[in-house]
């Protein structure tokens, strides 16, 4: 079991939890993620981690809740324990001296961004932030970006702040030259931001979430197309070429339990 | 002579009504047709049964006391050799195993010994029996990774001689294929985890959700002060068959298939959380024992039509026996001498046909079966709406690659010496599915033994 410590809002469907597993917060590096279950019945889901603290015995998560077990795992409090919690499971993003990088995150995925921007500022690289959202409230984690950040964009689908979108990429990366992306994100704005950085010859580095059940390289339900080989996210991955990833693919494949996961939403809804 | 009558039958559910639920096919001897079975063995002075046992039970003494009715007695003597009747008995290839060697088998049925170390396994189930005596501590560490057939059998061996004993499993329920992979109509989930059980009362300390190769790697366990490393990480990573339309929705590997089923309780959706998406129209690819248990799952859970499609003939099937003779009863339909070519999809991405070609029988291969050669020409679609592809298993690379200095075959199996089980590392012990690639529980436990008592050696030899 692993005890919950901290508990933040950080929206209305958007919760931190930093989770007492000192074994792990040894082990974890930015990329990984964690493979949990809340009860004997549950199942598996994989979280990409947001944060670690050796000395403390901590790991931290961000997560959105989306799903039955999302939200289950939403209404658990400081004290309360996990019932599973395996990690680090993936490969470590690379994190070494690039030059100058582009670090782009969206979402309730900024926190697992911020994780690598933080490890590859460390590592000697000026990096630039862009963080994007749907709208004002859910753009989490600002003030943390501007500490990290040598430059920081923020941008909002909703077009209430003055970028939005994307579409303003293309004159950042022509402002200077960048030697590195990486992107953390829903999978439609990583392939947007593939497909901008592709002509421009920058390599880009996408963390990807395809479905998941043992997250250990044995079912193969995560499998994507990376330059025309198949490759398994758990363990080949998370983190793929943004370039070479069948992102139609992919996106079909993410799809594939959406009415189960309807029917589990519906039904526990209504056991409240 | 009263040893010539036939063996006793156990009861079965029928075909039609079993192919509606999820419970064991197989039901299991009474009292009395146990006492009625036991009665047929001659108990041979020098017993050849043995021989085929790869764990050495005494056959003939626990049948013994079946006769006696002392089943305590009778599971006690088992359990001198095998922590895990329960399963043995259910899942060993007995009739090419101790069996194959029983006398009675030359002119009639051999004693059916499976059945009687299934009857006295589940007897003791029922029964409270005494735990042994905890034996006196040698002050030995042993590290053992992953708790499936080959780990539960090195670590209730190990335990027995008086060694502390740790496994590390990386899912979040030990058994390994016991749970994940055997499906629950043939191998029941509860009695997994009763024998699981047993071996925690030895001793054992299981730790879950720990990932050897990720949250520790080998050496950090003798850094923890281990004395000896065993591997018994089975051959978790699923092979494809790289044809185009591989990856279209409702194309599984069979571990998915049967992860999703078996350890996860997708045939209890949505009481259970996971789901799986299953048509009503699977062909399942490939002719052994995991192909049979996806197919016959498959019908349990409500396919309307469930194809096995092998690419050689029936002689050929890899599966027991018993196994594609239970598949066809129910109605699994074989479509054999078939290969696929390719998956076709429909607008939203879904597997909808199966490009298949006819084979024909060539001459023999290395592994002397005879060569399946594709018919130029033969190519037909099958309407199907799932797909489970199973056509084998690797090791799971992670600990090979995480461990500098264990070697490892082309096919990512552990080399070791054969006698001892041990790897090319000081220290380090390995057997199961991850040192002979897929195979049978029983030979995993087998190595298991072996290993166990290589690595008591070892250990005594340092006490000394």
């Amino acid at each position: 079991m692993f005890k919950i410590i901290r508990k933040r809002a950080l929206t209305p469907n958007v919760k931190l939890f930093e989770v007492e597993a000192p074994a792990v917060a040894r082990k974890s590096k930015p990329g990984h993620f964690v493979i949990l279950r809340t009860h004997e019945k549950g199942e598996r889901i994989p979280i990409t981690l947001a944060g670690n603290d050796p000395e403390k015995g901590t790991v931290t998560i961000v997560f959105a809740e989306v799903g039955k077990t999302s939200i289950q795992l939403g209404k658990l409090e400081e004290g309360d324990e996990i019932l599973n919690f395996a990690a680090p499971l993936g490969k470590a993003t690379p994190v070494k001296k690039y030059g100058s990088i582009l670090c782009v995150g969206g979402g309730v995925f900024i926190g697992a961004l911020l994780y690598q921007a933080k490890a590859l500022k460390e590592a000697g690289n000026e990096v630039v932030i862009v963080l994007g959202a749907r709208n004002e409230e859910e753009l989490i984690f600002v003030d943390e970006a501007r500490v990290i950040a040598d430059e920081l964009y923020l941008s909002l689908d909703d077009g209430s702040m003055e970028l939005q979108g994307l579409e303003f990429l293309p004159e950042v990366l022509g402002k200077k030259k960048f030697d590195q992306v990486f992107a953390i994100g829903p999978t439609s704005m990583q392939r947007e931001l593939a497909e901008i950085t592709k002509p421009l010859g920058i390599p880009t580095i996408v963390n990807l979430f395809p479905i998941m059940v043992d997250g250990m390289g044995m079912c193969g339900a995560c499998r994507v197309t990376v330059g025309g080989r198949t490759q398994f996210a758990c363990v080949d991955g998370p983190d793929f070429d943004g370039h070479e990833v069948d992102y139609e693919e992919l996106l079909s494949r993410m799809k594939v339990y959406t009415p189960h996961e309807k029917i589990c939403k519906v039904l526990s809804e209504e056991a409240f | 002579m009263a040893n010539l009558k036939p063996e006793v039958e156990m009861p079965k559910q029928s075909p039609e009504e079993r192919i509606h639920n999820f419970e064991e096919v197989a039901k299991g001897y009474t009292e009395e047709m146990a006492l009625e079975e036991a009665e047929r063995c001659l108990s041979c002075p020098n017993p050849q049964c043995i021989k085929g046992c790869p764990v050495d039970i005494d056959i003939p003494g626990f049948i013994a006391h079946i006769k006696e009715k002392d089943f305590e007695a009778s599971i006690k003597k088992i359990k001198e050799r095998n922590a895990l009747p329960a399963i043995c008995g259910r899942v060993c290839p007995q009739e090419n195993q101790c069996q194959k060697f029983c006398i009675l088998g030359f002119r009639g049925d051999p004693i059916a010994i499976g059945r009687l170390e299934r009857f006295a396994a589940d007897w003791e189930r029922d029964h409270d029996i005494d735990i042994p005596e905890k034996p006196e501590q040698t002050g030995g560490r042993v590290a053992v990774v992953g708790a499936g057939p080959a780990g539960l059998t090195v670590a209730a061996e190990l335990i027995k001689l008086g060694h502390q004993i740790e496994v590390f499993e990386a899912l979040h329920t030990a058994g390994g294929v016991l749970m994940y992979g055997i499906p629950q109509f043939r191998l029941p989930k509860e009695i997994v985890q009763a024998e699981v059980d047993y071996v925690k009362k030895l001793g054992v300390e299981i730790h879950l959700d720990t990932m050897i190769g990720k949250l520790y790697i080998v050496s950090e366990l003798f850094e923890e002060g281990f004395d000896a490393v065993f591997i018994g990480s089975g051959a978790g990573l699923p092979r494809f068959m790289r044809i185009p339309g591989e990856n279209l929705g409702g194309v599984f590997s069979a571990n998915e298939f049967l992860i999703r089923t078996n350890l996860m309780k997708a045939y209890l959706f949505p009481e259970y959380d996971t789901p799986i998406d299953m048509g009503k129209i699977v062909a399942v690819i490939g002719g052994g024992n995991v192909a049979m248990d996806s197919a016959r799952s498959a019908l349990r859970m409500g396919a309307d039509k469930v194809y096995i499609v092998y690419r050689r003939g029936h002689e050929e099937l890899p599966a027991r026996h018993e196994e594609a003779e239970n598949a066809e009863e129910e109605g699994v339909d074989f479509r054999l001498l078939n290969n696929p070519v390719r998956f076709v999809g429909d607008e939203r991405n879904r597997v909808k046909q199966m490009e298949l070609i006819r084979m024909e029988l060539g001459e023999p291969d290395e592994s002397g079966r005879r060569r399946p050669v594709p018919v130029e020409g033969s190519e037909w679609l099958l309407e199907v709406d799932t797909v489970v592809i199973a056509i084998g298993q690797t090791p799971n690379p992670i600990i090979q690659q995480t461990t500098e200095g264990l070697e490892t075959t082309r096919w990512n199996t552990l080399v070791v010496d054969e006698e001892t089980m041990k790897t090319s590392l000081e220290g380090v012990y390995a057997g199961g599915d991850v040192v002979s690639g897929a195979a049978t529980v029983i030979s995993a436990m087998g190595a298991g033994k072996k290993a166990a008592k290589a690595i008591h050696e070892l250990i005594m030899a340092k006490k000394k």
